[in-house]
């Protein structure tokens, strides 16, 4: 353990020197402006097909952007994707971003997780770079009061409650059972759900718990069956999610299972090895054919990339609503095109994107859906406001 | 009662594939006194294997029933995983025999890292999910739910087990496998071969963990390159506990530490009031490991030998 760390400490160096050494490239070349936007989310583990999918949603609207031929400050602009792996670890996250300050990037889309998100969210802050996460719910980012953190989804609270009363109002849940993988992420997500189960007549019967590695649910699940709940919500991502609804139905509950965005993925359906069937599910925003700009989106996307998993529209409203802000303020300077982010209004892909005091996304809208035919089917959306025109 | 009953079939069935694996560790530790760290990732390897010729087979549209896509699967994860685990011993052990034992340690560690990687480079980085073939079907017995998978998995276990078992008392390879235990010099002067002796329990032992990662990948319905790590080291956890070089104490070890998980995780949070939650799990198999060591730690059925010279 000692030497891994000793490692990763010395790559951390050697990257840092070879970032200084980079450094003697002047940014500006032939009158051109280069700017940096630095995206980071899990490449390995577990959750590398969401990375993956956040990476090219921020490549393919700084593309865009490119070819647009933009000016700002008098300069034409080139902007610069510089993407990283942080394992959605929350140790590899602070390094990561320690690196992005060191490139003097621009901008940070990212992180994807919560558990990431917020450690990686005070170096950002101190260092005065905006940071706009994509995808990343717990409340905590944005109440730590910095002035750099925006987010483009809708928060916890939100979606936990419209979980909890999803649950109990619609599914008519009286005895719920609770399991989250202990990650910033799903533990917050969990502790709003069951706040708002509560505050709606549910009983709570079981909490359990796992983690974000773990593939045997078996005696979680068979402590839950003991208990006869009759709603089970995860607070997790689908890499669990889909083994635990297989395990789910091996030992024959009958409960029904609701997660929370972590679970609303074709993966998840694809992991469940066809369990998946009639699992509940909540995304933040509109559905995607409901976006303002949702269909030209997702036809654009999947032309390039294929299949579209969970958050590659928000990661493009993020660079979108960067860049405007840029444009806006007609600098790429932090400290100048921070303000005009603040107050900006921009008709994303997902939404009318504007910002309340914290840094969260104005009027966030929370959809539910369900797994119908092997496909997530759109049920309801709760609050927003119905798509922008 | 039905609960617990559960948590039960629950274990033992984890607890096979443990004891499989656990096998690996104790006949290799046995024979050569070292702990082969790169056998979780042999596991993580016939599960891949398994995978990559399953999800062929299906995408060419073979018309055969499912068992018997995962049984040729199985087959050439085993050839494979043989092959394997005798290339790990020649390559990483074979020369340092005669080196101080921490070197080979080091290879140890050093191979488990090089497969992950080679894992991950062939198969990427995402889960990967195990075809629903294979009949699933749920039987109730006094209230628990069992299922064909689970009922094959615990009895292949012991079949395989049952068939080592006898391998190394009844047979001619056997006994030179036990005489090479006891004394590696002598039994070489006795016209037993060595080399071919240790060669053959890598392969024998890298057989069972193929299987056991099928078995694993199978239940659980996914793979993936790094799945190998955390289930060596609870068999290694289960050899130890078994009393590591004693094949029945690697079966007891591993069936245990599987009840034993699964109870605790069942359990841990009613007993102790949510205290200490579900997610101590792992730590709870670990707690039981350092008990057993510090009031017995030769281990369940491991006899106290003299210091080999």
């Amino acid at each position: 353990m000692k030497s891994r760390l000793l490692a990763v400490l010395l790559s951390a160096l050697l990257l840092n020197l070879a970032a200084c050494g980079k450094k003697e490239a002047a940014p500006t070349t032939d009158g051109e402006l280069v700017v940096k936007i630095g995206a980071i989310q899990p490449l390995t583990g577990p959750q590398s097909h969401l990375g993956k999918d956040n990476e090219n949603g921020t490549r393919m609207a700084i593309d865009d952007a490119n070819a647009q031929n933009l000016m700002i400050g008098g300069k034409k602009v080139k902007f610069e994707l510089l993407s990283e792996d942080d394992q959605a670890d929350p140790r590899t996250a602070t390094i990561v971003a320690q690196k992005m300050v060191d490139e003097k990037v621009n901008g940070i889309i990212g992180h994807l997780n919560s558990g990431t998100t917020i450690p990686a969210s005070k170096i950002y802050s101190d260092a005065g770079i905006v940071q706009i996460s994509p995808s990343a719910t717990n409340p905590k980012y944005t109440e730590q009061g910095f002035k750099t953190a925006f987010r483009v989804m809708p928060n916890d609270v939100q979606q936990g409650k419209a979980l909890g009363d999803f649950a109990v109002t619609r599914l008519g849940a009286k005895r719920v059972a609770i399991i989250d993988d202990r990650t910033a992420y799903g533990q917050g997500l969990a502790d709003q759900f069951e706040a708002a189960a509560k505050a709606a007549g549910a009983e709570i019967v079981a909490r359990e718990f796992t983690t974000d590695k773990s593939t045997d649910f078996m005696a979680i699940l068979t402590a839950v069956k003991a208990k006869n709940a009759d709603v089970l919500f995860f607070g997790g991502m689908d890499a669990q999610g889909g083994p635990m609804i297989k395990q789910f139905k091996t030992l024959g509950l009958t409960a029904k299972f609701l997660m929370g965005d972590g679970g609303s993925t074709p993966e998840f359906i694809k992991l469940s090895g066809g369990a998946a069937e009639g699992a509940y599910s909540s995304l933040p925003g509109q559905p995607l054919d409901k976006m303002p700009g949702g269909k030209a989106f997702a036809d654009k996307f999947t032309a390039k990339y294929g299949q579209i998993q969970l958050y590659a529209p928000y990661c493009y409203d993020a660079v979108s609503v960067m860049v405007a802000a840029m444009r806006k303020a007609d600098s790429a300077d932090p400290a100048k095109y921070l303000p005009v982010l603040a107050g900006i209004t921009h008709d994303g892909v997902t939404a009318k994107v504007s910002f309340d005091a914290k840094g969260d996304i104005k009027d966030g809208a929370i959809t539910l859906y369900q797994v119908k035919n092997g496909k997530w089917e759109v049920l309801e959306t709760v609050g927003g406001v119905a798509a922008a025109k | 009662m039905d609960i617990f009953l559960q948590q039960l079939i629950n274990g033992l069935v984890l607890g096979s594939v443990y004891a499989l694996i656990a096998l690996g560790y104790t006949m290799v530790y046995g024979i050569l006194e070292l702990i082969n760290f790169a056998h979780g990732e042999v596991v993580m390897i016939g599960a891949m294997v398994t995978l990559a010729v399953v999800n062929a087979l299906l995408a060419s549209g073979v018309d055969l029933p499912g068992i018997m896509v995962v049984a040729s699967g199985l087959l050439v994860a085993v050839a494979v995983c043989m092959a394997l685990g005798f290339a790990i011993e020649r390559i990483a052990y074979r020369p340092l025999r005669r080196a101080p034992r921490l070197a080979p340690l080091i290879t140890a560690i050093g191979v488990s890292i090089v497969l992950q990687n080679i894992a991950m480079i062939i198969w990427g980085r995402s889960y990967i999910s195990f075809p629903p073939i294979l009949p699933n079907t749920r039987h109730d017995i006094a209230g628990a739910g069992v299922t064909d998978l689970q009922i094959f998995i615990f009895l292949l276990a012991l079949v395989l087990m049952a068939g080592l078992v006898l391998l190394v008392n009844k047979t001619r390879i056997g006994r030179a496998m036990r005489a090479t235990a006891q004394a590696p010099e002598i039994a070489g002067l006795m016209g037993v071969n060595v080399n071919a002796v240790i060669s053959f329990t890598f392969i024998l032992g890298s057989a069972l963990a193929a299987i056991a990662g099928v078995m694993v990948s199978a239940y659980y319905g996914i793979a993936h390159y790094y799945m190998g790590f955390l289930l060596g080291l609870k068999a290694f956890t289960a050899a130890v506990l078994g009393g590591i070089g004693n094949i029945a104490g690697a079966m007891l070890g591993g069936l245990l530490l599987g009840v034993i998980e699964s109870m605790a995780a069942g359990y841990i949070g009613d007993i102790t009031g949510g205290f200490l939650g579900s997610h101590y799990q792992d730590v709870f198999a670990f707690f039981v490991l350092i008990g057993v060591l510090v009031f017995r730690p030769s281990g369940l059925l491991g006899e106290r030998v003299a210091e080999r010279p």
